[in-house]
Parts: structure tokens; C-alpha cells; sequence
């Protein structure tokens, strides 16, 4: 039969078209909105997808970066690298970490805190970046580990550098380093993309060096595959180590010097007072910093922070202490360069003034007689000062003061240095709102009350008066900044008839005087001479007759406790008084005297009198710096240095 | 006067193969040559095993293509019930001596080929409504006595296959059916019952879920539930198709695929593979060339002067379209994974055997689109 042209199927046909039609324009938007879709990813959020395959694509591990080492004048290393055996755990390589951890523990004898430490910062992080379980195994743990490696899936035996720290006398001066803190990642943008486990400079040069010592941080690129796998190493940076090095310290004098303050709280400056150089600069007693570096042991923290003489604090520029007679030639200078003091003028000390009913002792009990500026530095009296300091005022002294360094940072980048205090009015009725007493400028003329200064400032005040009086920028980084206050000197050996005036020097040479007439610097100077090698001088037991060694110094007691009118009655001896209530015993001096070229500054806690305690020391450390100063000087000549 | 048998017997050999459609045939000759390239890609760039078995398949499947041309539009007719039971004795015959593999059981090993019955069900339900639908007149359509086989015969081989487990195709399947039923006027009211019943009964239907295929539809709903787990596919398909940008990363360096993050390269996820090669013109052309298919089937739907003709064109037609949309839209993130492969391009014999048999019958009822099937 012929179906065709009957009315069913006419009727049929037109149904299926027309319903066809229906799901024709159906299917038509369903394609535009896969369209759309296509549009969407890969042409609006390719850049995103493009980002997220290449994060599925590659991945990098970190190489740490080897800390640049630090030197000493010359060239021996103060802070190096030196080998390390390390165990490292890549999460995602080790089938089962429970039994893992429980393996290494009988082998390495691992604390079940460690463990689970460690188990939380697996945790944290991406299965395939390593773990540091341990940064300093000894040999003996490293072959065992090595032997039972077959066993132990994950775990990576890594011969890595780690920081040194040779020599504990520059411990204070270098810092040390230790594991990155919270606190780092925050204070250091530059840690950011540094890789876990290096070690961040806390204290000192390490510290303040950190940025460029540190390296630039390395990586591994490889192309992984769904599985971790590594395809293929895609880059290489091994990355830069870090930037060395050479400071002004010598190391042979620091150990030296280190070596005569073993058993005391004490610091010892050394700087050079025409470049600022610092040759030596000691706090005792010290510690071992490189304790620190694989995290410290918890009883030795546990001693350090016990300890009375405070071994992790760098006296030299954080120990702060009152400079005693020793800023009695900032008071004569203040007043001979205000022009309020005749240094001729006599006055006679019985050991004892009063002002407005208060008693001000001269530490001689029994008085010095008649006295005039230079025998009152040379033997230190305190009654003349009074009388020097209640006309000069202490706001002129404290000018004086900050003029030559004091109460002001003198170092830069170093985070634990402190300014100290140069008292004044204004300064008081700042910091502590009440108005000046004038016995207060009395205390202030022999360096006690309110005046507090660090070792290196003292040593800064007395180059910069050794000098002739020109300011200079103390340095322990050796750098190659020309030095004018060397090309004047010369200049005026050569020429010594022709006087410059102040004017010329600043314009000629770039000098800064910290000075109105030179003479009064001479005079100091001269004062400070005759303290040490003069009959009566304070120091006049500590002097060399030798004229290569002669220095020139000035001692100084700071009290820590009021004496009181009984133990003066009683003439009580400092090695009598419990030891925290006993002076500090100060000296700064230059040398040598005839042609100065160091300053140095001693500073003993609880030693007892600058002239038993601290100038002998001096004496030690100066025969030993002028003894290498040849040597010094050779090696710049022979580097091309400024002379 | 209109004389068909003369017309049959008036057309020659030259004739047959001159009426066939070339825009269809060069279409899908060109996806499968695409589809070479990309089976050759999924090797990771070497003429291997995926690679020389798909286009084996191809020739052969292609072959098969043009020779169904040739046969009788009417052949086909007489045979669609034949065929249709064929198949449904296959799916019954997978049910008790079927391959398992990957906790599925769809496959029946001919020594030749494992053959997936499922996928040629697809077909088969589709020729046997279009002879079921072209037998009974259009007041018949809608009389609850006329819809109790195409009820029947619908959901019997989707039980089937659902209990293999394969939500993706008993999905495709049933949605054939469902095109082949409304084409023949099935009223709108009796898709609403029907789509109610289906919405009361999920809550059923869900608990008998397997675990991965309830975690499948949650990750869709939410890809990032769980990114590593079950929304990883969703996730690095994503990736892998955003990545490609305009152009693509360039034949053979799909670096998502190539490095394995993308599952099931060769099978429902070589569209991902292609587009992040190609980019986003690669895929708009695969786009056309898919649309140019199902217009060309339409076509010849509209063409075919026979109730049978037309219906099975425009079902197989939407049918095709289905599997495309439900991939493209699955791998896209526009659906959840249900595990359905994209029309020749992918990887498998049974799927590209029951597709090349679709557009053989189609191109069939172009050459003899004047010829009655009765």
C-alpha cells in the first residue's frame, strides 16, 4: 500500500516538524551556552586557569643560601660556615610517618615534643616541601641513619653549612643567628620568600648585616606530574651566597683583651681617632653563640639569662653606666671653651662643700689643698669640679657633652645599642617633670646623678679629643671612605708654621671641629697627661715610661649606691661592700701620648676604683694595640688604604 | 502519478552514492581524523596503543557507516524490532556474563572486541519507537493503551543498565526515548506525570546510589568541596580547558593532560584535551563540526518524505546532540560527571560502533528518502 499523500501522514509530519522545531531552537541555546561557556574560560579567565595549570605544573624547591662570613682586619674569620649533618623528611615520599617517626625515635632518640611538632608542621604544610628534623646530628648519628636508610622512605640525609662562630670575644660584637621567629618574618620582608629553616641573624653585626649577609635565596624548578613525580628539572638558581665582610676589629687584640676580662663584668673599647676604626670592642663575660645557632640547649639559656654579669648583654653598647670623673674633661673643656673658667684659678679642696646645706664630698677624704684645672684632672678632685660645674650650668655641659658623643647612638643598625642620658633642664623636666635642682649640676660636674653613657660613647669622646677635637664616625665595617682627617694632619706636619683657621679646615678639608680654640682641646689633653704619667696622677701607677707606650687617661669610680655618712665616717674599702653595691671603675685614655693614634675606654662593673681596676687594664690593652699598630698600618699601605 | 518502486528500481549503484549527504560525510570524516590526532596526543606523543586502536576502529567503524548507507531505508525498518532485541538480550546477557571493570559490569567479551550493549541500546531504542510511533495513527498516540510499550520498552533496558551501575548512559538512553515519544505527540501532560513520578521517586532512587555516584553530584553542585577527592576531575578540566586561552598550548603540550591531571584523557575527557591544545578556536571548530552534523541530520529528517524517516532522524539527531551537550557540558562544569563520551572523538569501540550505525541509518533514509518503509 502507498501511504504517501493520506491525511494521517500529512498530519503526522506537520507534528514531528513542529515539535522538531521546538527542540531545534532548544538545542540552538544549549550551544550558545556552551559557548558561552568556552568564552568564559578561556578567553575572560584564561590569565587565572593559565596561573592555576602552571601551579599544577611546576614546583620549586628552595636552596638556602650560604651566610657571607665575616673577617677581622685581617682577613681571619669571625663568622664562617662550616659543615653540618642534617635530617630532612619529605612527607609525601614516606608511605606511613607514624611508623616513620616511630623508626627514627629508637635511632636519634627524638623527644615524643619534637615528634609532635613536627607532626603539626607536616600538617601545615605542602606534602612535598621537606622538613628539618634535626639541623645538627653528630657523625655518629648521621652514619647510623645512613645505615638504616633503606628502611626509612622520606628521609633525606643532607650534608648542609651552618654558621661558626670561632672565637667567643666577638660573640657580642657579631651577634649570632638562630631559626627564623615569628616576629623575624613580620620585622624582615626580605625573609619572605626565604626558605624554612634558614637561620636569621638576631643581635649584633649578624643582625644588622642580615639583608645582604643572608644570599639571595635558590630554587629548583621541576615539572611534576599528578603524582609528585618529577618530570623534568625545568631551572636551576643555586642562588648567591651572601655578601662577606671584613670588619676593623682585630681579632688577636679582641681574644687578648677578652682573655684579661675572663672573670669580670667589664667592656673594653679601642677605636682609632683619626677613621673611627674600631680596633677592639669586648663585653664580658661572654657566651657561645654558636649555642644558639641550632637552637639553644634550654639549661644553658637557663644559665646565661641566671647570670649576674649578664653575659648576653653587650656592655660596650648597651651597658649604661654614670661616667664618673671620667667626663671631668668635658666639664673643664665645657668651661674653658664658654670661657667661664680661668685654668689658672686655685681653689682650695679640704674634701668637702656645701651648697644650700648639702654636703658634696671630694672622694679624698681628707682633701687635695689648693688646686687649679690641670692638677684638678690630674688627681681628680672632686671640689674643684663642684665649683667649675656650678658656674658653667648644666646646660652648657650638656651641649659640650653631646658634642663629643655622649648620650647619642654611636654606632648604626646595631638594635641593642642604647643612647644613654645627658642630663639637662630641659631634659629633666621632660622625662621626669620636675625643675632643675642646681646641687643636681654639682652631681652632673663629676658624672654622677642623672648621666648615663656606654663604653664605646666614652671611647668616642676621648678619641675625638685625642684628635685635636674633630668629630669622626666610629666604624666596624671597613670601608673605603676617604679620610680628610689624615690628609689635615698631614697637611699640618708638613706645614707646621702655618696655622689654619677653623674656617679653612671645614673648607679645605671637610673637617668637623667640634671646637671654638683648639688650645683649650690642647690643654685637656695636657691635663690628661699628667694624670697618668705625673707624680699624683690618678693613674699614675699604670704609666708607661716607655715613649713609644706613654698614654694619656683619666680614671673615674661611678657610685651605684649612695655612700653614707657612716661608711665615709668609717673610710669602708670597696672590696668591703657587697659586690652589686660596689663601683664601677672607669679609665679613658689615648695613645700614644706624643702622637696619638687610639682612644680607648675600660669599663668594670662593680670593680671598685678606675685607677686599681680599670687603668691597668688600659695599660695591657694599649702596650698590646700599639704593639700590632705596624702591623696595621702595612696591611692598609699595602691594600692601597688611607694611611 | 507517483511511482516508488520505479524509483527504486530505477536507481543505480552511481545514483545511491551520489544522493548521500558529504557535507555529513566529510563532517565526521574530519572530527575523526581530529580525533586521531588527539588519541595521538593522549599517548603523550607516540603512535601507541590508544592511538592505533582508535584508528582502527575508525576505518572500520567509518566502512560500516557507508555500507549502512546502501542498505534499504525499509530493511532497517523491518529489522528495528529484531535489533532492538538483540540488544536487550545483550544487556541481559552483560547482567549475568559481563566484565567488571572499575566496579562497573558493561562489557560482553567477543573475542574481537569487548563490546559495551549499553551504547548500541541507544540506538536501538530510538529505531524502535520511530517503527513503534510510525505503525499507530496520531489519535492512537496519546490513548493510555498505545503508551504501555514505549513505557516498557524504555525502561527496561535503563533498569538494566542503572543496575550495571551506569547513570550516564541509562540517562542518554532513556532521554532517546523520551525525544522519539515527544516527536510523535506524546502530550505535554503525560511528560509532566512522567517527571513527577521521576522527581517523587529520586529520594528512592538515591538511597540505591552508589557512594561515588552521590559524592559525583554533591562535588557538582560543589565543586570545591573537596578538591582533591571527587572535585578533582571537575576542578582540573576546568584548568585544563582555561589554560588553553585562545589558542591553546600547541599540539602536544597540554601540560594537564601530558602530566596526568586530567582522568579519563582518552574517554569523556578528550574534549579538555583538545581545547587546552587548541584553545578556544580549536573548540569552536570541534563546535561547528558537531553542529553542521546535527543540522545535516535534521536535514535530512526534513527531507525524508516517510513518519519512520523523519522520526528517526531527529531523534538520532537530538540524541546526538544530547551526548555532545552532556559531555561538553560535563567537562566544562556545567554538569555533574556522569561518564558519557563525546561522539567519535572518544576512546571506544561500542560507542563509536553504535554512533557510525546511527548516521549509517540516517544517510540511509537520505538515499532512499522517497521510498515508503510499508
Amino acid at each position: 500500500m502507498i501511504n504517501f499523500g493520506s491525511g494521517n501522514t500529512v498530519i503526522k509530519s506537520k507534528l514531528i516538524s513542529r515539535r522538531m522545531f521546538v527542540l531545534t531552537a532548544a538545542k540552538t541555546i544549549v550551544f550558545c551556552g556552551i559557548f558561552g561557556r568556552l568564552v568564559s574560560l578561556q578567553i575572560n579567565e584564561a590569565t587565572k586557569y593559565k596561573t592555576l595549570s602552571d601551579k599544577n605544573r611546576f614546583r620549586e624547591w628552595k636552596l638556602a643560601p650560604q651566610r657571607g662570613i665575616i673577617r677581622d682586619f685581617f682577613d681571619k674569620e669571625i663568622a664562617s660556615n662550616e659543615k653540618v649533618y642534617q635530617l630532612h623528611i619529605t612527607p609525601e615520599n614516606s608511605p606511613n610517618l607514624e611508623t616513620l617517626f616511630f623508626r627514627l625515635k629508637s635511632i636519634l632518640n627524638l623527644s615524643d615534643k619534637r615528634i609532635f611538632y613536627l607532626k603539626r608542621k607536616i600538617a601545615k604544610q605542602k606534602p612535598w616541601e621537606p622538613i628539618i628534623v634535626s639541623d645538627n646530628l653528630t657523625w655518629s648519628e648521621f652514619s647510623r641513619i645512613n645505615l638504616f636508610l633503606h628502611e626509612l622512605p622520606g628521609v633525606e640525609p643532607i650534608v648542609s653549612v651552618a654558621r661558626q662562630y670561632p672565637d667567643q670575644s666577638t660573640a657580642h660584637l657579631v651577634g649570632y643567628v638562630s631559626q627564623v621567629s615569628q616576629k623575624d618574618l613580620q620585622k624582615k620582608q626580605y625573609l619572605k620568600d626565604m626558605s624554612v629553616g634558614i637561620a636569621v641573624g638576631k643581635t649584633g653585626l649578624e643582625n644588622k648585616l642580615d639583608q645582604d649577609i643572608i644570599g639571595k635565596v635558590g630554587f629548583q624548578r621541576y615539572e611534576v606530574n599528578a603524582y609528585g613525580k618529577r618530570i623534568k628539572q625545568i631551572q636551576v638558581d643555586p642562588g648567591e651566597s651572601g655578601k662577606n665582610y671584613r670588619t676593623t676589629i682585630d681579632l688577636e687584640i679582641q681574644k687578648f683583651t677578652s682573655k684579661i676580662l675572663e672573670d669580670k663584668a667589664a667592656s673594653v673599647c679601642v677605636m682609632d681617632i683619626y677613621n673611627g676604626d674600631i680596633i677592639t670592642m669586648v663585653s664580658s663575660p661572654s657566651y657561645d653563640p654558636n649555642s644558639f645557632v641550632h637552637g639553644i640547649d634550654k639549661k644553658y639559656w637557663e644559665e646565661l639569662i641566671s647570670n649576674k654579669r649578664k653575659p648576653l648583654n653587650n656592655k660596650a653598647i648597651a651597658g649604661l653606666y654614670p661616667p664618673g670623673s671620667t667626663i671631668k674633661i668635658i666639664v673643664a673643656l665645657s668651661a674653658l671653651e664658654n670661657g667661664i673658667w680661668n685654668p689658672k684659678k686655685y681653689i682650695n679642696c679640704n674634701g668637702l662643700t656645701e651648697l644650700y646645706g648639702e654636703k658634696f664630698h671630694c672622694w679624698k677624704k681628707k682633701g687635695h689643698g689648693p688646686m687649679n684645672l690641670r692638677s684638678a684632672i690630674q688627681r681628680s678632685c672632686d671640689v674643684y669640679f663642684y665649683e667649675v660645674a656650678r658656674l658653667l650650668g648644666v646646660d652648657r655641659l650638656s651641649e659640650t657633652a653631646k658634642k663629643f658623643g655622649l648620650g647619642k647612638k654611636v654606632l648604626e643598625g646595631f638594635i641593642e645599642e642604647r643612647e644613654g642620658v645627658v642630663p639637662n633642664t630641659a631634659w629633666k623636666r621632660k622625662f621626669i617633670g620636675k625643675n632643675w635642682y642646681l646641687g643636681e649640676t654639682l652631681h652632673s660636674g663629676i658624672g654622677q646623678g642623672y648621666f648615663q653613657s656606654t663604653p664605646l660613647q666614652l671611647c668616642l669622646m676621648t678619641a675625638q679629643i685625642a684628635n685635636g677635637g674633630f668629630e669622626i664616625k666610629p666604624r666596624v665595617l671597613v670601608n673605603k671612605n676617604k679620610n680628610k682627617l689624615r690628609e689635615y694632619i698631614k697637611y699640618k706636619n708638613e706645614n707646621p708654621n702655618d696655622p689654619l683657621p677653623i674656617d679653612m679646615l671645614v673648607s679645605n678639608f671637610d673637617l668637623k671641629p667640634l671646637f671654638r680654640n683648639q688650645e683649650n682641646i690642647n690643654f685637656v689633653k695636657d691635663a690628661m697627661f699628667a694624670a697618668t704619667n705625673e707624680a699624683g696622677g690618678t693613674s699614675f701607677r699604670s704609666r708607661f715610661n716607655d715613649q713609644k707606650f706613654m698614654f694619656a687617661g683619666k680614671t673615674g669610680s661611678s657610685q651605684v649606691k649612695k655612700f653614707t655618712a657612716l661608711q665615709r665616717e668609717l673610710e669602708v674599702k670597696q672590696k668591703d661592700i657587697v659586690y652589686e653595691d660596689r663601683d664601677h671603675a672607669l679609665f679613658v685614655a689615648f695613645a700614644p701620648y706624643s702622637d696619638p693614634k687610639y682612644a680607648i675606654s675600660v669599663v668594670v662593673e662593680h670593680g671598685g676604683t678606675g685607677s686599681s681596676a680599670a687603668a691597668p687594664i688600659a695599660k695591657q690593652v694599649i702596650k698590646k694595640v700599639l704593639e700590632r699598630d705596624n702591623l696595621r698600618d702595612n696591611l692598609k699601605s699595602l691594600t692601597g688604604e688611607e694611611i | 502519478m507517483f511511482q516508488p518502486r520505479s524509483i527504486q528500481s530505477s536507481m543505480t549503484f552511481r545514483d545511491k552514492v551520489v544522493s548521500m549527504d558529504y557535507v555529513l560525510i566529510l563532517s565526521v570524516l574530519i572530527l575523526g581524523i581530529i580525533s586521531m590526532f588527539a588519541m595521538y596526543s593522549t599517548d603523550g606523543g607516540k603512535f601507541d596503543y590508544h592511538t592505533k586502536s582508535h584508528i582502527l576502529r575508525f576505518g572500520i567503524f567509518f566502512t560500516m557507516f557507508l555500507i549502512i548507507s546502501l542498505f534499504q531505508i525499509r530493511f532497517w525498518y523491518q529489522t528495528s524490532t529484531l535489533l532492538y532485541l538483540a540488544f536487550f538480550l545483550l544487556l541481559l546477557g552483560v547482567k549475568y556474563f559481563g566484565l567488571t571493570s572499575s566496579g562497573s559490569q558493561r562489557w560482553l567479551n567477543f573475542y574481537f572486541m569487548n563490546l559495551q550493549p549499553s551504547e548500541l541500546m541507544k540506538i536501538g531504542l530510538i529505531l524502535f519507537l520511530a517503527k513503534y510511533y510510525h505503525r499507530i495513527s496520531t489519535q492512537d498516540v496519546n490513548r493510555i493503551k498505545f503508551l504501555f510499550l514505549p513505557i516498557v520498552a524504555l525502561v527496561a533496558p535503563v533498569l538494566l543498565v542503572v543496575a550495571q551501575p551506569d547513570l550516564g548512559t541509562s540517562i542518554l538512553i532513556a532521554l532517546g526515548g523520551v525525544t522519539v515519544s515527544w516527536l510523535a505527540g506524546v502530550r505535554v501532560k503525560f511528560f509532566a506525570y512522567a517527571s513527577i513520578l521521576f522527581i517523587s521517586l529520586t529520594p528512592i532512587a538515591i538511597a540505591f546510589l552508589k557512594p561515588y555516584q552521590k559524592a559525583r553530584i554533591l562535588t557538582f553542585l560543589n565543586p570545591d568541596r573537596d578538591p582533591l577527592g571527587a572535585g578533582y576531575q571537575i576542578i582540573q578540566s576546568k584548568i585544563a580547558i582555561g589554560s588553553g586561552g585562545l589558542f591553546g598550548k600547541g599540539f602536544l603540550n597540554g601540560s594537564q593532560s601530558y602530566l596526568d591531571y586530567l582522568p579519563e584523557k582518552h574517554t569523556d575527557f578528550i574534549f579538555t584535551l583538545f581545547s587546552e591544545e587548541f584553545g578556544f578556536v580549536g573548540s569552536l571548530f570541534i563546535l561547528i563540526l558537531y553542529s553542521v552534523i546535527i543540522f545535516r541530520l535534521i536535514n535530512i529528517g526534513d527531507i525524508t518524505r516517510s513518519s519512520f524517516g523523519k522520526l528517526y532522524c531527529y531523534s538520532f539527531a537530538t540524541a546526538f546532540f544530547i551526548y555532545v551537550a552532556v559531555n561538553m557540558g560535563m567537562v566544562l562544569g556545567l554538569l555533574p560527571i556522569v561518564g558519557a563520551p563525546l561522539p567519535i572523538m572518544s576512546y571506544g569501540g561500542s560507542s563509536m560502533m553504535a554512533i557510525m550505525f546511527g548516521l549509517g541509518v540516517a544517510m540511509s533514509c537520505r538515499v532512499y528518502k522517497d521510498i515508503p518503509v510499508n
